[in-house]
């Protein structure tokens, strides 16, 4: 019998390999991924408690759409980005890019 | 153990595995074909769930648009990908710690709480999950008006991300 914690658990995990990729890739396109599996995870999470818990209403699937539209907009814009910066400044390894550090 | 249990953990194998190579895979092009493989287990979960319109919405929006807009970035700057030296930051096993600190966190958090357990619930008899979820998105009752903001969001993230990438001359 599949409970909700089988999917909870799943969410958590696939969320945490994100945030790994997230914290300790270099590239930036890679931490972009590292997002998209976050974002995933977080779609899961939104669907799983959708199906376990309020079956007979509509909220959890409405979210999921809007989670959706976020995450399309966030790579989007992160790309555009990045492609920026690479004409810019030739490079998209995140240690290189810190105009913004001193 | 039931069908469905097994199918979901192979499924929640593959695509845990296949996104564990996401963040680890030298190559980037490498990282993205496994990507592709975790949006498709996320897909399949999604059927398990008996959310079909979702799964169709990943296959399409993440498979299909998603990733090879990764690729296409990823092949756009090709000589930086080919850099030697690790593809990780001199503080990865910091961000390792903290990812197990996390994920130990949730799942005790999670184990404690009492609906943790919850058994499937049969879907509600009669009721046509995508066209209600079409009639709300758009009924003034329900979710219109986020589902206008988030069109307008991405107009504005597209436009947006024409005037970022426009080359100047």
């Amino acid at each position: 019998m599949v409970t909700l914690s089988y999917y909870l658990i799943f969410a958590a995990a696939l969320f945490c390999i994100g945030m790994y990729g997230v914290l300790a890739r270099k590239n930036a396109v890679a931490i972009l991924m590292g997002i998209e599996l976050m974002l995933n995870a977080v779609i899961v999470n939104v669907l799983a408690f959708w199906r376990f818990r309020t079956p007979d209403q509509i909220a959890g699937q409405a979210f999921a759409v809007m989670v959706y539209a976020v995450a399309a907009a966030e790579v989007a814009v992160g790309l555009a980005l990045f492609i920026s910066i690479y004409r810019r400044r030739n490079t998209v390894a995140a240690d290189e890019i810190d105009l913004l550090k001193w | 153990m039931s069908v469905y249990q097994i199918v979901f953990l192979i499924t929640a194998v593959v695509t845990l595995g296949a996104a564990v190579m996401v963040v680890s895979a030298r190559s980037l092009v490498h990282s993205a074909l496994w990507l592709i493989l975790a949006l498709f287990g996320v897909a399949v979960t999604f059927a398990l769930l008996s959310a079909p319109f979702f799964t169709v919405v990943q296959v399409v929006i993440y498979i299909g648009a998603i990733s090879i807009l990764m690729i296409f970035a990823i092949m756009l700057t090709r000589r930086v990908m080919q850099d030697t030296g690790p593809g990780v930051n001199q503080g990865w096993w910091m961000a390792l710690l903290l990812s197990f600190l996390l994920f130990g966190g949730l799942a005790w958090m999670l184990s404690t709480w009492e609906g943790f357990g919850t058994a499937l619930p049969a879907l509600p008899e009669g009721v046509d999950q995508v066209k209600a979820l079409g009639v709300a998105l758009v009924s003034p009752n329900a979710y219109v008006l986020p589902f206008e903001v988030a069109s307008v969001l991405l107009l504005a993230a597209l436009i947006g991300s024409i005037v970022v990438a426009w080359e100047k001359k």
